[in-house]
């Protein structure tokens, strides 16, 4: 085996540079004869711009220029586009609202943006933008899904009746009708999957600038995935030929969906840079972050299991509300639907299923994919119901999951709702879980807490998730619209070392360490041999990115064919120095090797003679390089089993997690380490989101929770030490075997959090307790329990 | 506008700076030690920590004039003779870093606790992080890797 070939914890090479600071991030960049750029942003949730007085913000020092909504409208420039297309129940297409990088007449969100300033210097530009002189007429705002869906509510967009973005439906009515007909047991459950704000701590930042020479325009931009951002603000937003147009994303600062997006800043700075001829850099301050990056979740949903007399699943009705926002963020539409609703089978055999989601716009910041991105709405919505359903049939929880488990013989698995699984194991995944976490011993453990005055409780989840989005042509007839393959280019160079260069993105993921290492397991040669370069789209040919879980299971699957490419030219080659046929030629641990003899060259030296070609295959091209896109046969599903074991005081409603339990199916793992921290990084956010996160907007519109101060990011007294592993059964359909690892712990861990809540309280009668289960909520719940 | 001389990563440092100048904004957008990352506007992310004198200090909360006379270190100025520190050597061994910007704030962090208190607890660990905010890792790594430090050879 190649040192630091695939399956090794090759410590990563990224981690010299960041440790001793030398990452580069956006806005470590200075460019030459930069001038800084402070967008100006409503502070009302909806109202009409009535007039905009600039002299004062012009007259500032250093002020370079003032741009407004009605400078944009002149141009006919600056619309932000959305990338899907979601049909309603009777076949017509959503609402699709303009969304201008500045307004012109009227705001929607707090946060929106009214104005860009430009000046010498960013405390030129912030001092000019506080003296720009906008006036507003106040209207009426919604600022929730309830305000939005009540009869005569105020109206986000005119074109929306009844705030409807879509009414959207999926799966076999009919059938779940009949089986709820038919059911001797009906089980609901009114459930809110809290709406949460990314706050990767990067705060996002874009350089515009335009070389007055060759004409080409540069954008460098905190983003998840630059050629989409480049397709974009090529193809829609701007107009700029895509071959003059180049799109860097240098090191980034976590993005966790928040950085997939095109936001109008991109916009903003290119447009600005162009006009002055002069780079121009924005870098959001956190404030700013809060109500201009999109916010993920936010449902409001009912839901219905029908069972049969000895537990077995017969159906699954789900009524789903889901806040957009007041515009559609790039891939907003898709995410409250084939992101959620194809997730409602879960791990079970339920054999119908019906979901209807109806999408609202409301004056708040647009809503878009946050890590998971409609998986944990749809985890949390089945595993809550489940363990009701286990609570009101008396049947053991452990014991109802596995009932209703889609066997390891049944694979591939069609479910009803158009997803087709390839492999897992569930019941697996639950009995390492539950063994690892003492799930048998648990009831001395809540005695011994209830001697202390603790509740102690413990929940289990058992989830599936769908990675590595999707077939083209699937995505496509899903209304995407893009492409969702993933490209590589393998450069062998002529002393033997290899470029990687990848489509999708690396902002903590480690992609710099793991496509290293399948470079070097294929290749047989040293991981320090390898360099992988990603971010830059004068480097890499084409990519969509990094998001959904799809780098390695699609991007490292383009890696792996560009790389057999690579090892099948350089058996041309071998083949001709070993004087041997082709077919006699095998290449293993980084030789070829003429079959059943010594005769051997090694991979360096079939490299250097594709590029000094002197004894070389006629008809061959000389070089060692080759690019492959990679379209993805179907998503991946990776699975598992979490339990979370929680101890509240019942004094003050405060719940801590005192032991988190994860043993996830992932497919094949390239790197142990970094699996291992991507699930950590997953739980903690799933944490957060179940007992400390939440974006809290007051009636009026205005965001209550707009800084860190007022928002409750996990902090490291506030989780636990997890117990994580993995079980894993392969992905049949790539090359590599892997399913995908970045989100499952944020899709696992809510419903495990808050099973574990309501296990701890369910002898007071507590059904039921909303994220975040903040001390007030879980005291307010006792003690409502207590007086009923 | 006052004139300021100090030590930054052993080096003597002048500069005439605005009163309202930010620590932070002296070593980025000035001395271009741009490993010190901003974060937040609330004091609240850490990503900024650096040590003054020894200490670590949010640097978005100290006036560049307040460190007139003092000794300022960064994360660029930790690493000995090309080595890593024995904190960045243990974040690099332990996984404590993953998209690596609230990392040099959290190794400097780190570097002040152990020195303060070479045996510290996990607990104690923790709630001496709370000022450091990760949305990476999850603290997991980053709580091994800062014990790792404290107790070479023990973890």
């Amino acid at each position: 085996m190649a040192q630091g070939g695939i399956g090794e914890a090759v410590r990563r090479k990224e981690d010299p540079r960041l440790l001793r600071g030398r990452g580069t991030y956006t806005d470590d960049l200075v460019r030459p004869n930069q001038a800084y750029a402070a967008v100006v942003r409503s502070p009302h949730a909806h109202a009409r711009i009535r007039h905009i007085r600039s002299d004062a913000a012009r007259r500032s020092a250093g002020v370079l220029a003032v741009l407004t909504g009605a400078d944009l409208a002149a141009e006919k420039i600056g619309n932000i586009p959305t990338g899907w297309q979601i049909f309603n129940k009777d076949g017509t297409p959503m609402v699709e609202p303009p969304h201008a990088a500045l307004c012109a007449d009227e705001v929607r969100h707090v946060g929106d943006q009214v104005a860009l300033v430009v000046a010498e210097t960013k405390d030129q530009a912030r001092e000019a933008a506080s003296l720009l002189e906008v006036e507003y007429e106040e209207l009426p705002a919604v600022a929730s899904i309830a305000q939005a869906v009540k009869p005569g509510a105020p109206l986000v967009w005119s074109q929306a009746k009844g705030n409807t973005c879509y009414d959207w439906h999926f799966g076999d009515k009919a059938a779940t009708d009949a089986a709820f007909a038919k059911a001797s047991r009906v089980v609901s459950l009114d459930l809110v999957n809290n709406r949460l704000i990314p706050n990767a701590i990067e705060p996002r930042a874009a350089i515009g600038e335009y070389d007055r020479s060759s004409g080409d325009t540069t954008l460098f931009t905190t983003s998840q995935n630059p050629h989409l951002t480049r397709l974009l603000l090529a193809a829609f937003s701007y107009g700029i030929p895509e071959h003059k147009l180049r799109v860097v994303a240098p090191d980034v600062g976590g993005g966790f969906g928040s950085k997939i997006f095109h936001y109008p800043e991109e916009f903003l700075v290119v447009w600005a840079a162009r006009k002055l001829e002069r780079p121009v850099k924005w870098t959001a301050q956190r404030s700013e972050s809060f109500m201009s990056d999109a916010h993920g979740r936010d449902h409001v949903t009912h839901a219905e299991l029908a069972l049969d007399k000895d537990g077995t699943f017969l159906a699954l009705r789900v009524r789903t509300l889901a806040n957009l926002g007041a515009y559609l963020s790039t891939f907003a539409p898709g995410i409250p639907t084939w992101f959620y609703g194809t997730l409602l089978a879960g791990c079970y055999r339920t054999p119908a299923i019906y979901c209807e989601v109806r999408a609202v716009f409301t004056h708040t910041v647009p809503v878009d994919a946050y890590r998971g991105a409609g998986r944990p709405e749809a985890a949390y919505v089945l595993e809550r119901i489940v363990d009701a359903a286990a609570r009101e049939t008396g049947i053991d929880r452990v014991e109802l999951r596995r009932h209703n488990f889609i066997r390891p013989d049944q694979f591939p698995y069609q479910t009803p709702v158009a997803l087709q699984y390839d492999s897992g194991d569930y019941g697996a995944t639950l009995d390492l879980a539950l063994e690892r976490a003492g799930w048998a011993g648990f009831e001395e453990r809540r005695a011994e807490a209830r001697a202390r005055g603790m509740l102690r409780g413990i929940g289990l989840s058992t989830y599936v998730e769908a990675c590595g989005v999707a077939p083209s042509a699937v995505a496509g007839s899903l209304g995407v619209r893009a492409g969702l393959y993933e490209t590589a280019n393998v450069r062998v160079h002529p002393t033997g070392g290899v470029t990687i260069f990848t489509g999708t993105h690396s902002h903590g993921q480690g992609h710099e360490t793991t496509f290293a290492q399948i470079a070097a397991e294929y290749l047989g040669i040293p991981v320090e041999q390898v360099e992988v370069s990603h971010g830059d789209t004068d480097k890499v040919p084409f990519g969509m990115g990094t998001y959904g879980s799809r780098s390695l299971a699609v991007g490292g699957s383009a890696v792996v064919k560009a790389l057999e490419k690579v090892i099948a030219k350089g058996k041309k080659i071998a083949a001709h120095l070993l004087e041997a046929s082709e077919g006699d030629v095998e290449f293993k641990e980084g030789k070829y090797t003429v079959k059943g003899t010594d005769r051997s060259k090694t991979f360096g030296e079939v490299a250097l003679t594709a590029y000094v070609p002197h004894k070389y295959p006629a008809g061959l091209e000389p070089g060692l390089e080759e690019t492959a896109f990679y379209d993805p046969k179907n998503w991946t599903f990776p699975g598992g089993c979490h339990v979370c074991e929680v101890e509240i005081d019942p004094e003050t409603g405060v719940t801590r997690v005192v032991a988190f339990t994860g043993v996830d199916d992932v497919g094949r793992v390239v790197n142990p380490m970094i699996v291992e921290g991507q699930v950590h990084g997953g739980l903690a956010q799933g944490i957060g989101q179940a007992l400390l996160e939440g974006a809290v907007y007051d009636d009026a519109g205005q965001l209550v929770s707009g800084s860190l101060l007022g928002y409750a990011m996990p902090r490291a007294s506030d989780v636990p030490s997890y117990a994580v592993g993995t079980h894993n059964t392969l992905c049949t359909h790539n090359p590599l075997g892997s399913k995908g690892v970045g989100e499952v712990g944020a899709i696992g861990s809510p419903p495990a959090v808050i099973n574990a809540v309501v296990d701890a309280l369910a002898h007071l009668g507590v059904r039921h307790v909303d994220m975040p289960a903040s001390p007030e909520r879980v005291w307010r719940a006792i003690r409502d329990a207590r007086k009923a | 506008m006052p004139s300021i001389a100090l030590e930054v990563n052993g080096k003597r440092v002048a500069a005439d700076v605005e009163a309202r100048l930010l620590l932070v904004e002296l070593l980025r957008e000035r001395l271009g030690l741009t490993g010190t990352h901003v974060g937040c506007d609330t004091s609240q992310c850490g990503a900024c920590t650096v040590h003054v004198d020894g200490r670590s200090v949010k640097s978005c909360t100290m006036l560049a004039v307040e460190a007139d006379g003092r000794s300022v270190t960064t994360i660029e100025g930790l690493a000995r003779n090309g080595e890593l520190s024995p904190m960045q050597a243990a974040f690099r061994e332990h996984h404590g870093l993953q998209c690596g910007f609230c990392t040099p704030g959290m190794v400097m962090s780190a570097t002040d606790l152990v020195s303060r208190n070479p045996g510290a607890t996990e607990a104690q660990i923790r709630e001496w992080l709370e000022g450091n905010i990760c949305r990476c890792t999850g603290y997991e790594n980053i709580v091994r890797a800062v014990k790792a430090a404290a107790r070479p050879g023990r973890s």
